[in-house]
């Protein structure tokens, strides 16, 4: 069928959702799949947010956040680092492919590189397929 | 002085039952020791399988909303204790879960890190003591020349009582602490005014850091994490400033803080506090920002040193978490 994977973001006010909003401004043509959600600073990301999107049938989740150094509250993006990092290594051990699940750095003038990440998120989640953490969830699959 | 003297209402009737579970929440309600004797006096057990020899078509036979008060511990694991749960609910008026697996799929819940083919094969077939070189796992019907033999379903997932029946109390713990099930059963038995249904009763709103006696400095940065094992404990310091993964920051106190009172981090059986839904989620957020690192390759350093995230954060919630199993 024709699969076309869901991704949700979460973009930090002051530079991803700027360099999401200069790809639109500048007319940029980007793939459809994502769903943005502003965030005043990647360092506001719970774990909980990107788990809840998984389990609500997000196929992958963006987190873009200003680029080390620049974040509007001086260190919100290093906190995102640390916890994102942790949590990748834990949603492995629930058996989410690393790729779901990205961290990636734009700044308020990369409109570009966002719509070039946003394609790339994308070709990458067709190549692997819808995500299975919903349909795990499913009572079907208790008497597996 | 026992609730009958004073109290000439008519006795509650009480049920406690185990799905998947150890046996210690059972245990927890004898821990009452001499309290027992007030609960009996209060209330009358009519199905309890760990005291009283009362069968399923006992139960079955009850009016439905006839027992006042069951407290259900131990996870939904086989196709029998979804069938308890769900004769109880119709049977009971307040059903409590009672104990970390039934509030959050607690220790038996970890099995949801895999499947029912994978806990088979390792339970029948690979286990160092088993020999089963034909390959016979159990089945739910089996025929002799007496009749069929019948065993319950294994289901493929742990489940918290919650996602089987409508649950009204929830009282955590591994197992919960006699004294909050005492004060729990006085309120029930009193009238007293009780709070929402879905409300976790018997704990507090306030995490275990709360309640810790430990020093703790506003300075919480870890440059490695350690295993209880590999240091020596100062008895004094906060474990997480001294490296060790402490479960209070994301689990709800009411126990008293045991574990780290007896220099123990706490593992975090009375699941998440108040508003926070997934423990382990909460847990991560709290600690990753404490990992002392700018750079991404001295981070994934650091965290390297936690052997097993997973299992560690969601040692007692798995089920119950946001997430509730390995993708499969």
């Amino acid at each position: 069928m024709d699969f076309r994977p869901k991704i949700v973001a979460f973009l930090c006010n002051w530079c991803a959702y700027t360099g999401a909003d200069l790809a639109g401004t500048s007319r940029l043509h980007y793939a459809p799949n994502i769903r943005i959600i502003r965030i005043m600073c990647s360092g506001r990301i719970e774990p909980t947010f990107i788990l809840k999107a998984f389990q609500q049938g997000a196929d992958g989740v963006l987190v873009c956040g200003c680029h080390p150094g620049d974040c509007h509250y001086q260190e919100g993006n290093y906190k995102c680092l640390r916890r994102f990092k942790l949590l990748q290594k834990f949603t492995q051990q629930m058996g989410i492919e690393k790729d779901r699940l990205r961290l990636e750095w734009i700044s308020a003038s990369e409109g570009k590189q966002f719509a070039e990440l946003v394609n790339d998120m994308t070709k990458t989640l067709l190549s692997m397929g819808p995500s299975k953490v919903k349909s795990s969830l499913e009572v079907e699959h208790l008497n597996v | 002085m026992s609730a009958e003297q004073t109290n000439p209402k008519p006795k509650l009737k009480l049920a406690v039952y185990w799905g998947s579970a150890c046996g210690g929440c059972c245990v927890s309600v004898l821990d009452t020791h001499e309290k027992l004797l007030d609960i009996v006096a209060a209330a009358d057990p009519v199905f309890w399988p760990i005291a009283l020899d009362i069968k399923y078509k006992d139960v079955e036979a009850m009016p439905d909303q006839s027992i006042d008060l069951t407290l259900f511990n131990g996870a939904v694991r086989n196709s029998e204790n979804k069938h308890i749960a769900e004769l109880l609910r119709k049977k009971t008026k307040i059903l409590v879960a009672y104990g970390s697996c039934a509030y959050m799929g607690g220790i038996p819940g970890l099995a949801n890190f895999s499947g029912k083919s994978e806990v088979f094969e390792r339970a029948y077939v690979e286990t160092e003591s088993t020999k089963n070189p034909e390959r016979i796992f159990p089945v739910t019907e089996y025929p002799v020349k007496e009749g069929t033999l019948k065993l319950p379903e294994f289901f493929n997932d742990v489940l918290p009582l919650n996602k089987v029946v409508d649950v009204d109390y929830y009282i955590p713990g591994c197992p919960p602490q006699s004294e909050r099930l005492i004060e729990v059963f006085t309120a029930i038995v009193s009238g007293a005014q009780l709070p929402p249904p879905g409300s976790v009763v018997g704990a507090n709103d306030k995490t275990n850091c709360d309640e810790c006696k430990r020093t703790k400095s506003e300075n919480k940065t870890i440059d490695r994490f350690y295993r209880p094992w590999e240091i020596q404990d100062d008895k004094e310091t906060c474990f997480l400033e001294q490296g060790v993964i402490c479960m209070g920051p994301a689990t709800r106190g009411g126990c008293g803080v045991r574990c780290v009172e007896g220099n123990s981090p706490c593992r975090g059986c009375y699941g998440p506090p108040p508003g926070a839904s997934d423990p382990g989620a909460k847990m991560m957020s709290a600690i990753g920002t404490m990992i002392n690192a700018d750079k991404p390759e001295e981070i994934d350093e650091i965290i390297e040193t936690i052997v097993d995230p997973a299992g560690l954060f969601y040692r007692f919630s798995l089920p119950g978490s946001i997430l509730g199993r390995k993708v499969q």
